[in-house]
């Protein structure tokens, strides 16, 4: 006979898990129907138009887009070396008793709050940025073509380059610990026979541990660019807030996230702004879902957890 | 370039291929150099990473410890040049936290127990999985978006609850993983022993499972209260922040991230003072229990 407990226990944890599933369903129509009175007023124009004209009420997604898209990608690349290094690092070079408490401070480099990250970086990197190496890249750069115009402009500190290499350094933990999970994964027997015949550290990491490890690592930096569409606080401080497709890096930009956090307060509920913004928030979820549901895709299968 | 080259078998040596000493160290020089700026980098990415954290943390402690002072915590925010302090954020922050925590806490374990006890490799229970992973790394400003459509518009008015229930929807997915992963690694025959003295499943759980994964439990609810403790984006569209002092739910409640967030970009020295003030004590309190939550988590080992 079955219990009465069990079962209202057992309906109360399958009625939770429903929940979430409710959750992710209801913030994805309610981001849609509050984007609707945009989409239907621009159309699929919306997607490519470049205005944000809160004035004439005619907006556009393409510019934040483009700049939530280029410094999350600009992110990776900075993130994606410094993090393999750190994992290499942690799992073959650093002795038993250094591992635990540096990879406990990368790990607490993902607890910094975003908007400690957007603080010190507009007080620290932003300055750095426009007195030091602004000025020296433009000057090594002039001349130079493709790189004169990536990198022209004038030194203001902020734009797309200074919001992407604060993402880096706040998304280099998800990967960096992903990296290092996954690389201890790899049987010890493997790295051990290729050491046997005499290879050395890179050779074991490029011949055995990466090749074997290769879809997690990608599900790894899938994860950290999950992670760096989204981010608001940080890049908001940094990205210079103007609504141009910048051809250099040091230029202004803005991302989704940041146009959403800056743009609201000044809306009217039920305005067509409002409706815009919801609209861009509907475009960063579906991208947002598809990196990270691919990530997991490819996470799954090694790792647990 | 190869370490062998084919050489004619000297007389009484092993026929096959001999090894040529001049190239073979060569070959193996560059090995080992390559090998030896792999490391450097490794260490440099290492000591990179290290320093930005280094960085950070002086540049907090340098700022921030300045301006902390008892008014801090004895006054409320008041206008530029009053000499004001963060007491209303600090309680409001308290407040939005602890609520938010309790209200996705509770789900979040139930959803952890479904996914570990109950779904057994269904469909089901591999979709709630799937979401629930997907919703832990969503961009915590569409959860803000999402609460503001649902309980702030529809109101008539921004209020602490909105923000408590935005944070609530960020702690459950982190409280789910951690529930489920700390359930399975209670091993089975206690399970077993359990039910074969007629226990009922519930209780076998509530009362052996919960108790012996408690540590790892309480672990991620400490990391969820660190995350959540930080959250600022989904906190303008909600709670939006009040300079004024108040305890009331259904009115806009302050919070340390957002009064940061105003006083960090205001123009008054005073105000960004306390801003650095607000992101020490808020970085102070998330590392800490970050730490604490990892040293419980290795101590239940």
């Amino acid at each position: 006979m079955p219990h009465l407990g069990d079962a209202v226990f057992a309906g109360a944890a399958r009625f939770a898990g429903v929940f979430v599933l409710l959750l992710l369903g209801a913030i994805i129509v309610v981001l849609a129907i509050g984007g609707l009175q945009a989409f239907r007023a621009f159309g699929p124009a919306f997607l490519i138009s470049t205005d944000w004209d809160p004035v004439q009420m005619v907006f556009g997604a393409a510019v934040p887009v483009f700049g939530t898209l280029a410094t999350s990608v600009l992110a990776l690349i900075m993130a994606v070396p410094l993090s393999f290094g750190i994992a290499v690092y942690l799992t073959e070079l650093a002795p038993a008793w250094v591992r635990r408490p540096v990879g406990t401070a990368i790990e607490l480099l993902a607890a910094i709050p975003s908007i400690i990250y957007g603080m010190w970086g507009f007080f620290v990197i932003v300055p750095i940025m426009a007195q030091w190496i602004q000025p020296h890249v433009i000057d090594t750069f002039d001349g130079i073509p493709v790189l004169e115009d990536l990198f022209a402009g004038p030194p203001f500190g902020t734009g797309l380059f200074t919001a992407a290499l604060i993402l880096a350094i706040m998304i280099v933990p998800f990967i960096a610990a992903t990296m290092r999970d996954v690389f201890e994964t790899v049987p010890a027997v493997y790295k051990e026979s290729a050491y046997g015949v005499g290879c050395t550290m890179w050779e074991v990491m490029r011949s055995i541990v990466i090749p074997y490890t290769r879809t997690s690592v990608v599900g790894g930096i899938m994860l950290g660019l999950g992670r760096a569409l989204g981010e608001t606080m940080a890049v908001t401080f940094v990205i210079g807030n103007t609504n141009r497709i910048a051809t250099s890096l040091f230029g202004p930009g803005n991302t989704i996230a940041s146009i959403v956090a800056l743009e609201f307060p000044e809306s009217q509920a039920g305005s067509l702004k409002l409706s815009a913004l919801l609209a861009l928030g509907f475009i960063l979820f579906v991208i947002s879902f598809i990196v990270l549901a691919i990530s997991r895709l490819l996470l799954r299968p090694r790792l647990k957890g | 370039m190869s370490a062998t080259t084919a050489a004619p078998a000297l007389p009484g040596s092993i026929p096959g291929p001999a090894k040529d000493a001049r190239v073979a160290r060569q070959l193996s020089g560059r090995r080992q150099r390559t090998n030896r700026i792999v490391k450097v980098l490794c260490i440099a990415a290492t000591v990179i990473g290290l320093a930005f954290l280094a960085s950070i943390l002086a540049t907090l402690l340098w700022r921030g410890l300045g301006g902390l002072s008892l008014t801090v915590f004895t006054t409320s925010t008041l206008p530029p040049g009053s000499q004001g302090g963060l007491l209303n954020a600090i309680i409001g922050s308290l407040i939005q936290t602890a609520l938010g925590a309790a209200i996705g806490t509770p789900i979040g374990l139930l959803v952890g127990t479904y996914l570990a006890e109950y779904s057994r490799g269904s469909a089901l229970g591999n979709a709630v999985r799937f979401v629930s992973d997907v919703l832990l790394s969503a961009p915590s400003i569409l959860i803000g978006l999402f609460v503001y459509q649902l309980l702030v518009a529809p109101f008539g008015g921004f209020s602490g609850i909105a923000g408590c229930i935005a944070l609530a929807v960020i702690v459950i997915p982190i409280v789910v993983r951690t529930t489920e992963d700390m359930l399975r690694l209670i091993p089975v025959s206690l399970r077993e022993a359990a039910v074969a003295l007629g226990t009922p499943q519930w209780k076998v759980i509530v009362m052996i499972c919960y108790r012996a994964a408690k540590d790892g439990i309480v672990t991620g609810i400490l990391l969820a209260v660190a995350r959540v403790a930080g959250e600022t984006a989904p906190l303008l569209f909600t709670s939006l922040g009040n300079l004024n002092w108040s305890l009331s739910l259904t009115k806009p409640m302050a919070s340390l991230p957002v009064t940061i967030y105003q006083y960090a970009g205001s123009a008054f020295e005073d105000w960004v003072q306390l801003a650095w003030v607000g992101a020490l004590l808020i970085t102070a309190g998330v590392l800490a229990i970050n730490i604490i939550a990892r040293v419980a988590l290795r101590g239940g080992k």
